[in-house]
């Protein structure tokens, strides 16, 4: 009995040591829809006592020194020092004469692995049930390294470029996931049988890392079959990692499985311990402050980055709050079928968090 | 009447000889005269069920009294049956037949010497560049999406299955993928003509230009050209991603969707998934001069071969279609009624839709409901 009590006594402390070291996470509200759904996430955050200390910092592009685009250093200073960002939709406009702002951040701070868990919503009924999956892609090469030329006219080239290194690194970064968040196997999805080199590659690296851990099933498939079987029985998918393009187009099929971007979490993640979580969908400029907004997607991916901080118990609850709130059916926003408005939904959201205490 | 007055039959008989001796001179080598007016299809089995779905469709075929023979040919890279020379038979074969209905052939992920498939070689040589994928909801089996009537039109000759790959330095591989004004102009005026000729409302091409501005870039270029010179038909267009979600959450919206390679390889499986799998989805492949007749989603299913569980509906269907293009509407019809009878009665049904029967019990079932046919 002592001895249970000492360890109890030990988790305890451990816990209330949690509980007071507050970590700072850069939040970048975005735009359109961005700032009510990010003021949404924090006032939940703060109703469920998340030791979470926000610094907002806004993301534009400006020239920096040798022409070179980039992202306002205090942006990325605040980016090095928390590690940690929660990042609302960003806007491209066409033809600004600068890339894409999610490119930039991802070439600032090598964002090579996007994490996109996709587990059905009780309260959210569609034609797929039990879906619990989680796709893993390759985010630096691949199909969109943007080598492109016209050979001649008429003729155009586009490069898929496949490296060794981001192939380990994304393999290694999957087995360590599936580790981590007790996942029983990791799938490769490829189509070495037409690109025989590069995917080849991507496969062969994939199978040499999963030597190294053996306590995880590993199994290929290629693409078209894990399409032909998505659809038809989601549940037998667990962990799944390919390279950028299978990834972008596979990620999205499986979020609209679960209802589509609007309740869909995805997190990046970058080289040096840097993690960005955000939502996917887009800045919805037509619903823009009219509080009609669903902040469930951002509020999700909030959750994934309490769980990879490791504030397992905070992230719980407000998952638990989230679901039973869709559930009930009582306050929900336009997009999930409701009538609600977005400070609605987070009232009843934060209500219940507490009530949950 | 006025040529009676011309020296009558006697002129006519000249002229008519000339015809037909001028025609024999244009042909360089005609095949022998039809006995008994039958129709020859060149036949591929191809590797895994192949095979077990070739037999299939000859014993409907046979029940039937269906007017096609077949010129079997077995090619295989798997089984080290694949030569140039039998290439060149098969060709011969196929410009004298024109029509083909084919399985799979497997393309195992080592490779010997040439990047390229044998099926993708074959495909080039032939020029088959449109591959069409019909995809219906079969009456009597219930899926998450009922009543789904696409087409998948799929560019199936570059892109990115060019085989063009190359290892630049230890560690770094660059695969090329082409796309061309030529190839894309001429997929886009096929699916505009199909659609037409099938009385579609909407042609939808799939894209992914906002990331790949050059080459995808191109190719909707190159729809949105064609697309003006088809005024009745709608055109639209939609990035690949949106395209797989929207497909799950509602893929009513659709009607005809045109793409380059890779995407028509997920979105034909995608769609197949959607209506019941590999096994009930038919489809063909067309260039200027040849049709061929295979299945919509191509897999060689080899974990099934030999146990007698493989699903005929596909094939059973593709081959209804070649018997339509070949314009024996009636035989088509026979065929296409009598399979979509046995699944709408759901007694017996193959392993893939839910049921117990092997594939054995399925052709027979088709054969006795070919025998009830309602006479047109």
């Amino acid at each position: 009995k002592g001895a249970t009590g000492i360890n109890l006594k030990c988790r305890k402390l451990r816990y209330v040591f949690h509980q007071n070291k507050m970590q700072t996470v850069t939040l970048i509200p975005g735009d359109g829809i961005g700032p009510e759904i990010s003021s949404a996430v924090v006032k939940i955050f703060q109703a469920a006592n998340a030791p979470v200390s926000w610094e907002e910092r806004n993301v534009t592009a400006i020239k920096g020194p040798g022409g070179r685009w980039m992202i306002p250093p205090d942006a990325k200073e605040s980016m090095d020092r928390s590690k940690i960002g929660l990042k609302g939709p960003l806007k491209t406009p066409i033809a600004a004469g600068h890339p894409s702002m999610n490119l930039l951040l991802r070439k600032t701070f090598d964002l090579y692995a996007n994490v996109r868990p996709c587990i059905s919503i009780e309260g959210y009924k569609t034609p797929y049930t039990d879906v619990d999956l989680v796709t893993i892609r390759e985010n630096t090469e691949g199909e969109y390294s943007g080598i492109e030329h016209q050979i001649v006219d008429g003729v155009v080239q586009s490069i898929k470029l496949i490296t060794e290194n981001a192939s380990r690194r994304i393999a290694e970064y999957a087995f360590e996931y599936a580790r981590n968040n007790q996942r029983s196997s990791v799938t490769a999805v490829h189509k070495a049988n037409i690109m025989r080199m590069s995917d080849g590659l991507f496969l062969r690296k994939c199978r040499e890392v999963a030597e190294s851990y053996k306590d995880i099933k590993f199994t290929e498939m290629y693409l078209d079959t894990v399409c032909l079987n998505m659809v038809q029985d989601p549940t037998q998918f667990d962990v799944l990692v390919m390279p950028n393009l299978y990834g972008d187009i596979l990620s999205d099929l499986c979020a609209g499985l679960i209802g589509g971007l609007g309740v869909t979490p995805s997190g990046n993640i970058g080289a040096n311990g840097v993690a960005i979580f955000e939502s996917v969908h887009g800045t919805a400029p037509d619903i823009a402050g009219l509080d009609l907004a669903n902040p469930t997607a951002l509020l999700l991916s909030g959750v994934m980055m309490l769980r990879h901080m490791g504030l397992h118990d905070h992230a719980h609850k407000i998952q638990k709050a989230c679901f039973d709130t869709i559930r009930e059916k009582k306050v929900l926003t336009k997009d999930l079928g409701g009538n609600s408005k977005c400070s609605e939904f987070t009232a009843d959201i934060c209500r219940r968090v507490q009530d949950l205490d | 009447m006025t040529f009676w007055g011309l020296g009558g039959p006697k002129w006519w008989q000249q002229a008519s000889r000339s015809v037909s001796i001028s025609a024999s001179l244009s042909r360089v080598e005609s095949p022998p005269a039809r006995a008994d007016a039958t129709f020859k299809v060149t036949m591929l089995p191809g590797d895994g069920v192949g095979p077990e779905l070739m037999t299939a469709v000859k014993d409907v075929f046979k029940a039937g009294d269906v007017p096609v023979e077949f010129d079997e040919f077995h090619l295989s890279e798997v089984q080290n049956m694949a030569s140039e020379d039998k290439l060149e038979e098969l060709l011969s074969s196929m410009k004298n037949n024109k029509v083909a209905i084919k399985g799979k052939i497997h393309t195992p992920m080592e490779f010997k010497g040439e990047l390229a498939s044998y099926e993708m070689r074959l495909r080039r040589k032939l020029d088959l560049f449109a591959n069409v994928v019909h995809v219906n909801s079969l009456p009597g089996y219930s899926t998450r999406h009922n009543n789904l009537d696409l087409v998948i039109i799929r560019e199936q000759t570059e892109g990115e299955y060019s085989s063009l790959e190359h290892e630049s330095v230890p560690g770094v591989i660059e695969c090329l993928k082409i796309i061309t004004r030529a190839k894309s102009r001429r997929i886009a005026k096929f699916a505009f003509d199909y659609a037409t000729k099938k009385g579609r409302n909407k042609v939808t091409a799939v894209h992914k230009a906002n990331i790949m501005k050059l080459g995808d870039g191109l190719f909707l270029q190159c729809c949105a050209e064609v697309a003006q010179l088809y005024p009745k038909i709608k055109y639209e267009n939609i990035i690949i991603d949106n395209c797989c979600m929207q497909l799950v959450q509602n893929p009513y919206q659709f009607d005809v969707l045109v793409m380059p390679n890779l995407y028509g390889n997920i979105i034909d499986n995608l769609a197949a998934g959607l209506v019941g799998g590999a096994g009930v989805v038919p489809g063909e492949s067309y260039s200027a001069e040849y049709a061929v007749f295979e299945t919509g989603a191509r897999h060689p299913f080899a974990q099934a071969v030999g146990r007698n569980i493989a699903n005929p509906t596909a094939m059973l269907l593709s081959a209804a279609n070649m018997l339509r293009h070949l314009n024996l509407e009636y035989h088509s019809h026979m065929v296409s009624d009598a399979v979509k009878r046995v699944i709408k009665q759901g007694k017996v049904r193959t392993r893939d839709l839910g049921g117990y029967c092997t594939t054995g019990d399925f052709v027979h079932a088709v054969v006795e409901n070919l025998r009830h046919r309602p006479n047109y």
